[in-house]
């Protein structure tokens, strides 16, 4: 259904224009104006081409950081997404217990990501931390220092506390949109749960899961508080994501070229890989309905 | 199949009804027989989906018992229980095909797969869809998808009953016309019995074999289309059924006459006097409008407001001694230009108390 | 008064209305009539202003109004769906249309007092909408269009969603409501019925054009095509395809009479409405059919028998109760002088003479 026109509408579209183009199209600009120059300093610029894009994706250690963002990124969504529809299907559907519900849920979504970097670095820790103490006395040699899994577990453990409430939020959102009679028809089918679920509530909540998904992959594709605050990117280099590399290679090296094409592929990445999931997404089951058609 | 009683069913959505306003239902007692094609007639909120969901099993009766045969059902799932429903909104499954989802149901119960293919392959035939087999369920038009709801429920040979409720809700008229159709055929060829729950006379009455008028957790009555047309037992039945409903007017009557104004019109049956209010119903179908001479003395002056052309008939609404009258008269007939409205005194009903005097015309059922 | 000028509406490559030209009168009532999906809700957002026409004109009392937003046209619309705001009271509903013209306390008073009485709101006027039935939410939307005392007043199938005899209240009610008011009243509706209630002119549509545009009942009674006569039958229309020869109408080998007038010999299809077919012979009904019973339904008064001809599904509609069972073999009569015929085309050629027509 197309919108009423208003050309009066540009108007107040135009701050946000304003806005977005200073605080985003011209730093990428300037991003890009380093990426294919190179400088020593004192304003002197020279032109490098595409030098620096060939060095970045020719370095193992850009690989390695991929890699770990890649392998992060899975491993959130894999968790996250089952889990997060998981408890979304287990909440109350009304009732007393629905905004009690809600509440507890978007709790963890209201703290800083600095705030739960610190949080579970104290949380963790052997000496004073209750979860590492707790681990310690129970015979678990735990240290997110030094061991690379449980620095790995550590953020992936809080990663998962932080954000699969949105997931819950979202899915919960599309759950309780569906109408009483498709659960009632497959009651009287014999439907089991399971193709409840497989037939009613995921066909439903596709679209919802497509922006739950989107949303966190991004999200934990450019992870970088979390890792900084709790392990600044050790023990070695086994959490140094990209964003890491990024500032450490930005602001730790002053290697202002790399960096500046580092940022433009890592920003070309994140956008290829969600028009991939949107586009996966929203095929799955295509064979698009007259939207005119639609009753609900 | 079965047939299915209603033993003093009630019915509250409050857990801890106070008053008998807190009742959805409140007594209904009444047996569908195997194979019979009823209907729930009555206007929003009179409960008539409670007691349908009751039947089905989707609800569980706060009072009374449901019996399918001699079993006791009250407690029981509506899988359990083996029906079938129909919803107002079509429900499909979005990502099934047209044949999945016939088979659906079946694939649940654990039919054999010949079996299943045998028979999704029958219901695709009789419901006129063969050519839409393959297609995703969800692009297809309102009324082919609630032809496979309908389907859903028909594909298991074996179901106790099949419900309907409101099905008709998103159909346009004239695909309206072929469904119905449709239903009626499939209830004489399968046998199943069907209750079917409406809000629309014509879909009701012209489904059902008997009607069962609801108003406010009541039956009002039950009875065949003729017996509601001819012998509304409550004035609000006469009102619900018909287009328009029934003339119904405070009026004396003095044994077999009635008296309106200075007139007197005679009645073919005499009554008893009776304490509370009297009224009398006559459906627009049954006054004619006529020159005085041809009236005579029974004619009342019919002052005239406005005729309604509807193409098949014509609508005329105007007053005859304080009252207002709504005729209903051929598309080809003449109204005179002094028209007199006479009745026919054979369909004028006397209602006392709002119920239909002489009384033992309503159901004992609806009574408890 | 409103005019469209050959105005089309393209969404994407799909044409959802195909130059369409109107005339709608000031104090008018005009139904749109046709299945789902056939351009009434399209139509009428193009009146309204709250889409764009991609070609055509369309005018307001001479003035050209597209790309006049809504907000700046006095348009007034009620939807299917009981559209109210949820936290207001029924008399604050009523009186937002209002409070924005910013009109003085006792006028607004008044104005709102006089369409909750005319709507029969008076004793609900401090309820909010969901404490309401459907039938007084509708109401509700409907007092929120009349006093906002709009040229343009759009009704979208307001009574879809509202019980049947609700239904017939309020169609008796509508149209003498905005009777006075002197609005341009655009109702849209699916059924047949509702549109020969409501009187007034009716546009038939069908996949986004207007097949005829006319008083209702003459649409009704004559209409152009069989296209329209088909949207306008509800029971569905009876159709033959018959030869015309001198001496009659061949529907296969059953000759069935034959009508007046010179038509050239051709093939033509004849219409006849369910209530012109019937069980009995008589002087008008005299050609004779065989027929196989499909099935019968009872309304009480009437009976609907559906059957199968030797070539086509009919239906009859004849008064009081006939049992007939499904396999009956049974004789039905139809009148010749009650038959339309249309051309190859669809085009209407031959219709019955009504002889009341001229009251």
């Amino acid at each position: 259904m197309s919108k009423p026109y208003n050309n009066k509408a540009w108007w107040f579209v135009l701050p946000v224009f304003v806005l977005v183009a200073f605080s985003a199209i011209i730093p990428l600009m300037t991003v890009v104006n380093y990426s294919i120059q190179d400088t020593f300093g004192n304003n002197v610029f020279y032109w490098a081409g595409l030098e620096w894009f060939q060095e970045v994706l020719a370095s193992d250690r850009f690989h390695n950081a991929l890699g770990r963002n890649l392998l992060f990124s899975t491993i959130i969504l894999a968790i996250e997404i089952p889990l997060g529809i998981a408890i979304a299907l287990t909440l109350p559907k009304k009732g007393f217990w629905v905004p009690v519900c809600l509440v507890l849920m978007a709790l963890p979504l209201l703290i800083p990501w600095n705030v739960v970097g610190t949080i579970w670095q104290v949380f963790g820790r052997a000496d004073i931390g209750l979860l590492g103490h707790t681990l310690m006395s129970l015979g678990v040699d735990y240290n997110y220092a030094t061991n690379i899994f449980d620095a790995w577990a550590t953020i992936v453990v809080m990663d998962v506390w932080h954000w699969t409430s949105l997931v819950v939020l979202l899915c919960y959102a599309g759950l309780v949109s569906i109408p009483e009679a498709y659960y009632q028809a497959a009651r009287i089918d014999g439907a089991s749960k399971w193709s409840v679920f497989k037939y009613i509530q995921l066909p439903k909540i596709k679209r919802v899961l497509l922006i739950a998904v989107l949303l966190r992959f991004m999200d934990s594709f450019m992870i970088y508080t979390e890792p900084f605050v709790l392990t600044g990117g050790g023990p070695g280099n086994s959490t140094t994501f990209l964003s890491i590399d990024l500032v450490k290679t930005a602001i730790g090296q002053f290697d202002l070229g790399p960096a500046a094409a580092m940022s433009l592929i890592y920003f070309l990445i994140i956008l290829l890989l969600s028009w991939v999931f949107y586009t996966v997404m929203e095929n799955y089951g295509a064979e698009k309905s007259d939207p005119r058609v639609e009753q609900d | 199949m079965a047939r299915i009683s209603l033993d003093q069913i009630a019915h509250s959505f409050n857990p801890r009804p106070s008053s008998e306003a807190d009742y959805a239902l409140k007594s209904i007692h009444y047996q569908w027989d195997d194979g019979g094609a009823y209907a729930l007639l009555g206007p929003s909120g009179c409960g008539k989906t409670t007691l349908l969901n009751i039947i089905s099993g989707l609800l569980t009766p706060s009072n009374g018992r449901v019996l399918y045969d001699e079993r006791d059902m009250t407690l029981l799932t509506p899988e359990q229980r083996n029906i079938a429903q129909v919803f107002q909104f079509p429900v499909i499954y979005d990502t099934m095909t047209v044949a999945e989802n016939l088979a659906f149901p079946l694939v649940n119960r654990g039919v054999e797969r010949a079996e299943i293919n045998k028979r999704v392959a029958e219901m695709l035939e009789t419901l006129e869809l063969e050519e839409k087999a393959n297609r995703r369920a969800q692009g297809l038009t309102a009324d082919e998808k609630q032809k496979i709801s309908l389907g859903r429920g028909l594909v298991r040979y074996d179901v106790s009953a099949i419900l309907f409720d409101e099905p008709l809700t998103v159909i346009d008229p004239h695909m309206k016309w072929q469904l119905r159709t449709k239903l009626k055929t499939l209830h004489e060829q399968l046998g199943y019995t069907m209750i079917y729950v409406t809000h629309d006379q014509t879909e009701a009455l012209t489904f059902a074999d008997k009607v069962v008028v609801m108003l406010e957790g009541n039956v009002l009555q039950v009875g065949t289309p003729e017996e509601l047309f001819d012998q509304p037992a409550h004035t609000f039945v006469g009102y619900f059924i018909g287009s328009p409903g029934m003339n119904i007017f405070p009026g004396t009557v003095v044994g077999n006459t009635l008296k309106m104004g200075s007139v007197d019109v005679p009645l073919n049956k005499g009554y008893a006097e009776c304490a509370g209010k009297t009224e009398i119903g006559i459906r627009p179908e049954f006054i004619r409008l006529t020159t005085a001479s041809e009236a005579g003395s029974r004619g009342l002056k019919f002052n005239l407001r406005s005729v309604e052309d509807v193409g098949r008939l014509k609508i005329v609404r105007g007053q005859a001694e304080g009252v207002a009258l709504n005729v209903v008269v051929d598309e080809n007939s003449d109204i005179p230009a002094e028209p007199y409205a006479v009745f026919d005194a054979e369909r004028v009903c006397v209602y006392q108390n709002s119920m239909l005097a002489d009384g033992d015309i309503l159901s004992t059922e609806s009574r408890t | 008064m409103l005019e469209l000028v050959g105005v089309s509406k393209r969404v994407g490559t799909e044409l959802h209305i195909s130059d369409v030209s109107l005339t709608l009168e000031r104090g008018s009532l005009n139904i749109l009539l046709g299945p789902t999906l056939s351009g009434k809700t399209s139509l009428m957002r193009l009146m309204a202003g709250l889409d764009r026409p991609t070609r055509g004109g369309i005018t307001l009392d001479g003035k050209d109004v597209v790309g006049v937003p809504v907000r700046r046209r006095n348009v007034a619309m009620v939807y299917q769906q009981f559209i109210n705001y949820p936290a207001f009271t029924v008399y604050e509903n009523i009186a937002s249309p209002l409070r924005l013209a910013g009109l003085d306390k006792q006028t607004l008073d008044a104005k709102v007092r006089e369409a909750a009485e005319l709507l029969k709101l008076t004793d609900y006027l401090q309820r909010t909408p969901l404490n309401l039935s459907g039938g007084q939410q509708q109401r509700t939307a409907i007092a929120r269009a009349l006093v906002k005392n709009a040229d343009l007043v759009l009704l979208d199938e307001p009574l879809a969603n509202l019980d049947y005899k609700l239904r017939e209240e309020l169609r008796v009610e509508l149209p003498r409501i905005f009777g006075e008011s002197g609005a341009i009243l655009v109702y849209a509706t699916t059924e047949p019925y509702e549109a020969l209630m409501l009187s007034g002119k009716t546009a038939t549509l069908c996949e986004g054009r207007v097949t005829q545009f006319g008083s209702t009942i003459n649409v009704y009674k004559q209409p152009v095509d069989i296209t329209t006569a088909q949207i306008f039958s509800d029971p569905p229309l009876n159709l033959a395809k018959v030869q015309k020869t001198p001496a009659t109408l061949a529907y296969g080998e059953q000759p069935l009479g034959n009508v007046k007038g010179d038509l050239p010999n051709d093939d033509y299809t004849v219409a006849i409405r369910p209530h012109h077919v019937s069980l009995n012979p008589s002087e008008c009904y005299s050609v004779k059919l065989k027929a196989v019973v499909s099935t019968s339904e009872i309304s009480g008064s009437e009976t609907f028998i559906h059957v199968e001809t030797e070539h086509d599904r009919w239906v009859l509609l004849t008064h009081g109760v006939h049992r007939v069972n499904t396999g009956d073999n049974i004789d039905i009569y139809v009148d010749p002088s009650r038959f339309y015929l249309f051309n190859a085309s669809g085009a209407l050629v031959h219709s019955p003479v009504n002889t009341s027509d001229a009251a």
